[in-house]
């Protein structure tokens, strides 16, 4: 039974009117966001380039278009998010997440929410979207500390979710989740976490066409949240193989 | 210069098998905790199984998203059955609920496969069986998922499962004791592990019996 096609609800909706009213493809995008928990709580990482999708609907190719880019953010007093994807679905994101904080906050009651509740919270908005077929074009990473309970974790668009040790978005659970999987462990410090965090990035600089070598590491503990100001990785190009290519093989390229 | 289409799916599979088995006065259940996408692994440590009520336990695998969203559906309708009738759903109840419930999204499905586990009003056993839009049996044991069309064969030859269609109806769940049906569980999933790359990583299999409700895990090939 090959259930993608049993959807008449999509009938009234492609090749319309309708098209104006809902996201169809993504235009300013970011790249992967990795995240680890260590010893004190969580860690993020994510460059700060933004790509403009092809520059007219028939050609291939993208615009590195914006260079500082913050693609993670703080959520009230326990939480960070980091996103990958549309930028513009991350900022109303971000929007829906101020109000949500806001209303916890008017309760005035003490209690405030944590990463479970806001990673749940997201969930259901990234799921509920998608069942109207207007997605939020976003993968998300959320991370945070409270009372001691560290959690991280990751939904994407169409609303698939996990919590784990270590999460990643796009291209991440490609090259870095591997070397995550082979050197991540319990209580890591806070060095040895952005000393992983920076080899997983360097992979993803490499190999990835969207990355850009400008990135934040963004720290969460009990005691509160921390940006890095953006820097840059030191990389290595002086590889033999590069440096005369075609030796051997005159006229390839 | 064509217009650019949607070119993104609302569904995904995130692999998974999932099984369950009926005794005489236990129920099996189990799946393996492995969420991929294509060819990745999302989490090696994620349970398909949930309790939906005292002796009612559902294992899904497909969707992910879809799942969960149908277990808190589910779990939800649970509570106010509980409000309203001051009593837990038996495991028969609830198996007509998830099937009313995924023939209500019969023109967008929940894509999830689903094996319901419990013990009936008299204490023996029972396993149902669905699709995605509803459509289930009451059966001996049954096998969803990706690793399915590796383990029910296999079921089907160590079971033996009289044919539904005799009169007068056989009993359908299986003489083998607990033990022999956990052993029976375990080499399923060792061998599915073995030629279906969704399966793997860590199997969990919780059994229902007169005396309440235990889990046991068995590690199984991460590759």
């Amino acid at each position: 039974m090959n259930v993608a096609d049993s959807a008449p609800a999509m009938n009234n909706l492609i090749g319309s009117d309708a098209d104006s009213q809902r996201t169809l493809y993504p235009y300013v995008t970011g790249t992967s966001v990795v995240g680890i928990k260590y010893k004190d709580g969580i860690l993020l990482a994510a460059d700060m380039g933004d790509y403009l999708a092809c520059h007219d609907s028939g050609s291939y190719g993208s615009t590195l278009r914006y260079k500082t880019v913050e693609r993670m953010k703080s959520v009230g007093k326990h939480s960070i998010i980091g996103a990958s994807g549309e930028i513009s679905d991350f900022q109303e994101i971000m929007r829906y997440l101020d109000e949500l904080i806001l209303y916890d906050n008017m309760w005035d009651d003490g209690n405030s929410f944590g990463p479970k509740e806001v990673h749940n919270y997201l969930t259901r908005v990234m799921y509920n979207r998608r069942n109207k077929f207007n997605p939020l074009w976003n993968s998300l990473v959320l991370g945070g500390v409270k009372n001691g309970q560290k959690y991280l974790g990751t939904v994407n668009m169409i609303g698939v979710h996990y919590e784990d040790n270590h999460v990643a978005t796009g291209f991440g659970n490609h090259l870095s989740r591997p070397i995550l999987r082979d050197e991540w462990h319990e209580n890591l410090t806070f060095e040895e976490g952005v000393k992983l965090l920076e080899k997983c990035m360097r992979v993803l600089l490499y190999r990835d066409r969207s990355a850009v070598n400008k990135l934040q590491i963004a720290k969460i503990t009990e005691e509160g949240v921390t940006i890095s100001q953006p820097y840059s990785l030191k990389t290595f190009w002086n590889f033999a193989a590069f440096q005369n290519p075609t030796v051997g093989a005159e006229g390839s390229w | 210069m064509t217009k650019q289409q949607a070119n993104w799916s609302p569904y995904d599979n995130n692999g998974g098998t999932c099984v369950a088995i009926a005794g005489a006065d236990y129920c099996v259940i189990a799946a393996d905790t492995r969420m991929s996408t294509g060819y990745s692994i999302l989490s090696r440590d994620y349970s398909k199984i949930i309790q939906l009520a005292d002796k009612s336990l559902m294992a899904s695998s497909g969707f992910q998203a879809d799942v969960r969203a149908l277990q808190k559906v589910l779990a939800a309708r649970h509570l106010i059955y509980q409000h309203q009738h001051n009593k837990q759903m038996s495991c028969p109840a609830m198996a007509q609920l998830l099937s009313n419930t995924l023939y209500y999204k019969r023109f967008f499905p929940y894509y999830a496969f689903n094996v319901l586990g419990g013990l009936d009003s008299e204490g023996k056993g029972c396993v149902f069986t669905y699709d995605a839009v509803g459509s289930y049996e009451r059966v001996g044991y049954s096998s969803q998922g990706s690793g399915a069309t590796l383990i029910t064969p296999f079921l089907d030859n160590q079971l033996k499962s009289p044919s539904p269609l005799l009169l007068p109806a056989k009993d359908a769940v299986t003489p083998l004791s607990e033990s022999e049906a956990i052993d029976l569980v375990k080499t399923c999933f060792a061998s599915a592990s073995e030629r279906d790359i969704y399966t793997g990583d860590k199997l969990e299999i919780v059994i229902l019996n007169a005396s309440g409700i235990r889990r046991e895990y068995l590690e199984l090939r991460k590759d």
